[in-house]
């Protein structure tokens, strides 16, 4: 396929009399690393809640593998292979983990006529990946800080997708666990997947990104290598409020 | 879960088989007329789980399903004379349909807005129905029962057998649902709508399916209810107590698993109708609201929750306890 | 079904005395569900119980709205103690909290509607007083006294909820508390202990509502179900929270209902408020004065 995987066109949302993105373009290319940054109330968060259908655009454009997708609802999108994870966990907490990992895996890839017993094999080997074997019978409700973030990964993965929308998995993690999770991030994208990272921490963008977008206001205010966006005018300004 | 299923089939054969011999039994003609109250019971908990229970909206509104199914059953008799079968399907045709059309109303409310909503159908049902004359209007409609059926000695037996077969299918798609995988997307609604979407789950459509097999086995369970009473008028009809009831025997019993109900709802009928008998008055009737708080307060996982505590207990003294699975 | 231009404004005039009555028993809900997001659903079985309580005070020759005042310190104190006690088994456990509370409160209901059917019976009580049963004459219009009474308290208890709310320490607190918890928090005042005070006034407000609720007409134990969809419908409606949208809800309802009374009877009278509420929430679940 020689188009890009997400094409973003002119994307607009307004709430009320507020502009919370007004008018951004973004290409994804296949299995690329991105990085999504800018301050707190730029836009990002509602840029992905667009992408994954949790929110509708008000205008502009949003396609995925060449398809127009921007009328349909959150669940087609994650079957067309568009997985994301939550800012703030939402495990399905009376479920265990491995029954979390089940819900994608049953809803998205074994869709129809299908045996419990082979989602299991396969949900446990994503826990595996995310080292969150030891845990597959625990209730989701019962997991630590981290092991919710990996969860919320790790059900993102069941999903099989062709493009991950990583929403701050590593806010208030210690470093040691922050490198953990870039290592998962890693792996993921190995295997051919886009990833779209959002996240405060500079360092663990600039590391793992191949090329990132600085939102501000609503609005793309650079573009570029990692190298480049750190040294940009304009994304110290919007950071530092100079 | 092959044996799983062939015990669960075995049992739900001679439940039926049980209440056709005891029919044709000599037991108390009493016996038959409660049996049928705590069979209805059983059918609207089960029936609000689904929804309730399941998915985790609480549907206030069961009264107005179980109401319309009672008099489509009425409009049915006036205007065809077909039998029970035939009004029992309308019933549950038109409920499912008013189920449909909650959901739609409904798709964008949650929690108590939703529940609200629910009380707004019941009401408006009733005004309806107490608006038309055809139905017998506010003053209410005498029905004359058809001639018995073999080998029923009397209508009441055979109303029982009918409310035990109607028990034994609302169970068994209660069980489907939650065995299969539309259970576990209901699940995920329940824990978390959003995330539950992002994970490829049709929430919507879910809940419509819901809402519809819930409000139609309600409106099955209303259907004979016309022929059981030779009698009916709205005010009844469309008592919030059944509301009441259907909520409180799912959640006394447990909501998570389909025996839940059933339990729940055999015990609050069977203890409601020895109360009728031994304390005039509205005494069975505040036992219902009473058992309900006891139970959300004190054991919010009902009956089910409070054996499998004790089973745990019982298994490993001191070990910490381990999730079900 | 014309209607002529004479009944049109009967119809109305009543309807603006109706409305600001189901705005005066709504305004309690208006804050322990409006503004504290506490799934009261036993709200209007709390001021049926209000109106018992008023009939048995009334038995010992007290005026109804004197014994509707008396209640309100009694009625504070119950309803501290029912916030209380839903925090501590609901709010602080978190997870679940929606649908148990919700059964929780039904639940509550019920054992009251019923409660007063054990002590009192299924037919309807009523209060005396000299404004009962008298009608005021302006041209030729009759307006009950009953209905005037309780339109002058409505407006009175209205107002001063609102002045409260709006130019009291606590009152600004409680409505901080609705809109920003963790940041009332860091300023160091207690959540709970404003919420809990909150739905005590909202329930002592309830108890005079219950007072009003028998001076305009006789109760019933199961009273309280038709007021689910009348005081949800103007809270709904008003755009949760919002007092003076309590009131412009309030008589968008009563004059709906008075004249959907005049046109097509009484029997279709009490799908009106449901029916309202119903197209509110299908429509405009923020209401018509919402944040």
């Amino acid at each position: 396929m020689s188009g890009p995987l997400l094409r973003v066109e002119g994307v607009t949302k307004y709430f009320g009399g507020f502009t919370a993105l007004a008018g951004v373009s973004l290409d994804i290319a296949q299995g690329e690393r991105f990085g999504l940054i800018g301050p707190n109330g730029s836009g990002k968060t509602t840029l992905i809640n667009c992408i994954s259908g949790s929110l509708r655009n008000d205008g502009g454009s949003i396609a995925f593998d060449g398809k127009e997708i921007s009328g349909l609802p959150a669940y087609r999108r994650t079957r067309l292979g568009i997985a994301r994870s939550f800012q703030i966990p939402r495990p399905f907490g009376s479920m265990s983990v491995l029954e979390n990992l089940q819900v994608p895996l049953e809803y998205v890839v074994h869709r129809g006529a299908l045996h419990t017993a082979d989602t299991r094999g396969e949900a446990m080997q994503i826990l595996e990946t995310m080292g969150l074997a030891d845990k597959a019978a625990t209730p989701a409700n019962g997991l630590t800080q981290v092991q919710l973030r990996k969860l919320e990964l790790a059900r993102a993965m069941a999903s099989r997708p062709r493009l991950l929308i990583s929403d701050e998995a590593m806010a208030g993690l210690s470093s040691s666990e922050v490198e953990e999770v870039i290592a998962i991030l890693g792996r993921l994208n190995d295997t051919g997947i886009a990833i779209i990272m959002i996240e405060h921490i500079m360092r663990a963008v600039m590391r793992f990104s191949q090329r990132v977008i600085c939102l501000d206001a609503g609005n793309i205010i650079c573009e570029g290598p990692p190298e480049a966006i750190v040294k940009d005018s304009m994304v110290q300004k919007a950071y530092l409020g100079a | 879960m092959i044996p799983r299923n062939a015990r669960f089939w075995t049992g739900a054969a001679a439940v039926i088989v049980l209440a056709v011999i005891v029919s044709l039994s000599r037991a108390n003609e009493y016996f038959f007329f409660a049996g049928f109250v705590v069979l209805q019971s059983v059918v609207l908990a089960t029936a609000w789980n689904i929804l309730g229970g399941y998915a985790g909206y609480v549907n206030f509104g069961t009264a107005a399903f179980f109401g319309i199914g009672a008099y489509m059953a009425v409009v049915v008799i006036n205007a065809t004379g077909a039998p029970l079968a035939v009004q029992i399907l309308a019933g549950a045709a038109v409920s499912g349909l008013l189920g449909l059309g909650t959901g739609l109303l409904t798709m964008r409310l949650r929690g108590i807005f939703f529940s609200i909503a629910t009380v707004a159908i019941i009401f408006i049902a009733e005004t309806l129905i107490t608006n038309w004359r055809y139905v017998g209007g506010a003053t209410g409609i005498q029905l004359l029962r058809p001639p018995l059926m073999e080998p029923f000695g009397s209508y009441t037996r055979m109303l029982f057998v009918v409310m035990a077969v109607l028990a034994v299918i609302a169970v068994s798609i209660a069980r489907y649902i939650e065995t299969s995988w539309i259970g576990r997307g209901l699940q995920a609604i329940r824990d978390t709508e959003e995330a539950a979407e992002c994970s490829g789950v049709p929430t919507l459509k879910l809940k419509l399916f819901a809402c519809t097999v819930s409000g139609a086995l309600m409106g099955a369970a209303g259907a004979p209810l016309p022929m059981y009473l030779s009698f009916l008028e709205p005010a009844s009809s469309f008592s919030l107590n059944y509301s009441v009831a259907a909520l409180a025997g799912a959640i006394i019993g447990g909501t998570s698993h389909w025996l839940g109900p059933v339990i729940g709802a055999i015990l609050l009928a069977s203890v409601q109708q020895i109360v009728t008998v031994t304390i005039p008055g509205e005494i069975n009737v505040l036992v219902v609201g009473v058992l309900l708080v006891v139970f959300v307060v004190a054991a919010p996982d009902g009956v089910l929750g409070l054996l499998r505590k004790l089973r745990g207990k019982l298994r490993r003294p001191r070990a910490p306890a381990e999730s079900p699975s | 079904m014309a209607l002529s231009f004479e009944l049109l404004q009967e119809a109305v005039l009543f309807g603006v005395l109706l409305g600001c009555f189901y705005a005066a028993v709504s305004i309690g809900l208006s804050v322990s569900f409006g503004l504290l997001d506490v799934p009261h659903v036993a709200h209007p079985a709390i001021m049926v119980l209000g109106a018992y309580c008023t009939h048995l005070l009334g038995r010992y020759g007290w005026d109804p709205i004197a014994a509707g005042v008396a209640l309100m310190p009694l009625f504070f104190i119950l309803g501290v103690g029912i916030y209380r006690f839903y925090y501590e088994t609901f709010e602080k456990r978190g997870s679940d909290a929606g649908v148990r509370g919700l059964a929780f409160f039904f639940g509550v209901a019920f054992i009251i509607e019923v409660g007063l059917i054990l002590a009192f019976g299924v037919d309807q009580r009523m209060v005396e007083a000299d404004y009962i049963g008298r009608s005021l004459a302006i041209g030729s219009f009759r307006l009950p006294w009953r209905m005037l009474v309780a339109f002058g308290v409505a407006l009175t208890l209205t107002a001063a909820l609102t002045l409260y709310l709006s130019h009291t320490f606590t009152g600004r607190a409680i409505k901080a508390v609705a809109q920003d918890e963790p940041a009332l928090r860091l300023m160091g005042a207690n959540p709970v202990r404003i919420k809990q005070w909150a739905f005590g006034i909202a329930t002592a407000v309830t108890a005079l509502a219950g007072a009003m609720l028998i001076i305009v007409g006789p109760v019933e134990p199961s009273l309280d179900r038709v007021y689910i969809g009348r005081t949800f419908c103007v809270v709904v409606l008003a755009g949760l929270g919002s007092m003076t949208g309590t009131l412009a809800a309030g008589l968008i309802l009563g004059i709906s209902e008075s004249i959907v009374l005049m046109t097509f009877g009484a029997s279709w009278a009490p799908a009106v408020a449901f029916g309202l509420l119903l197209v509110v929430l299908g429509i405009r679940p923020q209401g018509l004065f919402g944040r």
